[in-house]
């Protein structure tokens, strides 16, 4: 299977402060990297280093031709802003200059319901701006998805459909996704591989080899109880 | 009432009321307002070497937004405490710069005879004032959402930033005649406050603002010359009353 991502020592200080050191990784083409650690890790940064949104010293090497969809930790919008799902889908086909059409198209794939089209989008619930999200990153017709902890402040119910909607998009795109999450039944359910961060080392494994109690001690401080199951 | 003067404060508040939907929308309103006090020492140096006010007002403009710009990209200091200190520092420095006879009508904006150039320099600017943001609209709404979402949909967000804060720097400029550096930043904001209330999608915001800042704009000259006022503070003063009726109307 092809590379399609090759990070080699990947380094972040913000001043005095490291935030990642000598972080080194790849990532196969149509497989889905996990991100798992403790708050503070660099998990966030790391996807904004892998985006070039912020300087870094080190290599983040993409495979030609590769489109970034990013989908960011839940986002702070005032409530009044009128700005609605249509007006940001429409936003996003406008700069991509794309079919006007593929907006609604879209939106119908990951399950956006029709008021969330009119409805100013801090008014949103929690699942339905995420999927207003993956929607606006799904218009870029990416080959990768890169996904910030997609599912917090979203419902129990909401939670599963929304990564039961990654799955599907994966499989029917041929997607690579790399996702953040703090969910590891989730992890270790749809994870090929998962990296560790943790605040002074970072471990990259099969989800079987990463998440048992000892490492993920190690990693996060504290015992953490988890339980794989087999499938 | 001249209407030569009408028609540039007209053009000023099509520009001002597009402006002003990005600058509450990105939380700026507080900024927006202190950036044009920079102006009054461009002026007051402008005054001094004999160069035309309007070219001192907006050298020091620019030279404002750039260092927000800056600050803003490459420190982490906090742009608010930065802006509170220099800007105020820029009204205090420049109202010592000002001949006192000349003050008042700089800081809250007076009729005086316009000349072409001013005239020129105005509609142009004006248009691409107006222009920008609605050629850029889609660009700045995803920015202001996410920067991070704009950068992976190809948009250079630096580069907009940049653009928009010298489009905002430009409008100050072309309201400093009849709104004067205190006041204009208040028809930047208030119309765009106004419709940002009223309005329920992208559109339909950016349209109300144009409209409320160009029709409290009209009738604040029409209103201060009966009552033998300066226009700016009425159309200020009007613009604050529609501000405050919106508060009898609950959004559906």
């Amino acid at each position: 299977m092809s590379t399609i991502l090759d990070v080699r020592n990947l380094s972040v200080r913000f001043g005095p402060s490291v935030i990642l050191k000598d972080l080194s990784f790849e990532v196969a083409a149509g497989t889905t990297l996990a991100v798992i650690g403790p708050n503070g890790a660099g998990k966030t940064v790391l996807f904004r280093a892998l985006i070039g949104a912020i300087p870094f010293d080190g290599q983040v090497q993409w495979a030609e031709g590769v489109r970034v969809g990013y989908v960011p930790q839940k986002l702070d919008i005032e409530r009044d802003v009128p700005i609605t799902g249509h007006d940001f889908l429409q936003a996003r086909v406008r700069i991509g200059r794309s079919d006007a059409s593929a907006a609604s198209a879209v939106a119908r794939s990951v399950g956006l319901s029709i008021d969330a089209w009119r409805t100013p989008i801090g008014e949103l619930s929690g699942g339905q701006f995420q999927r207003l999200l993956v929607a606006f990153a799904l218009l870029g017709d990416p080959t990768v998805l890169l996904l910030d902890e997609p599912t917090a402040g979203v419902d129990e119910p909401g939670q599963e459909q929304l990564n039961e909607l990654v799955h599907r998009l994966q499989h029917e795109r041929g997607l690579t996704v790399v996702l953040i999450s703090h969910e590891l039944t989730v992890v270790s359910k749809y994870a090929n591989r998962v990296l560790c961060l943790g605040r002074a080392t970072a471990h990259l494994g099969l989800p079987a080899e990463v998440l048992t109690p000892e490492a993920l001690q190690e990693i996060y401080g504290t015992p953490v109880a988890f339980h794989s199951h087999d499938h | 009432m001249p209407l030569d003067a009408l028609l540039l404060a007209v053009v000023t508040a099509a520009a001002a009321g597009l402006v002003g939907c990005f600058a509450v929308m990105r939380r700026m309103a507080l900024a927006s307002d202190a950036i044009s006090h920079v102006a009054l020492p461009g002026i007051g140096l402008a005054l001094i070497f004999n160069v035309h006010p309007l070219l001192g007002a907006l050298v020091a403009l620019v030279a404002g937004v750039l260092l927000i710009w800056k600050l803003d990209e490459e420190t982490r200091i906090p742009t608010d405490t930065i802006i509170g200190v220099v800007f105020s520092a820029a009204l205090a420095v420049g109202s010592m710069m000002t001949p006192q006879e000349e003050l008042v009508g700089l800081l809250l904006g007076r009729s005086r005879p316009i000349s072409t150039l001013e005239i020129v320099f105005s509609l142009l600017a004006a248009f691409r004032v107006v222009t920008f943001i609605l050629r850029e609209r889609h660009r700045l709404v995803v920015s202001l959402v996410s920067p991070d979402m704009a950068r992976t949909s190809g948009v250079n967000v630096r580069r907009l930033n940049l653009g928009y804060l010298l489009m905002f720097a430009l409008t100050v400029a072309l309201g400093l005649r009849h709104l004067g550096v205190l006041l204009m930043g208040s028809l930047i904001i208030i119309p765009a406050a106004t419709a940002r209330r009223l309005a329920t999608h992208l559109s339909q915001m950016l349209t109300l603002s144009a409209v409320i800042a160009i029709v409290t704009t009209v009738t604040g000259f029409a209103l201060a010359a009966r009552i033998h006022q300066e226009p700016g503070p009425v159309i200020v003063t009007l613009a604050a009353a529609v501000f405050a009726l919106t508060f009898l109307r609950r959004r559906a």
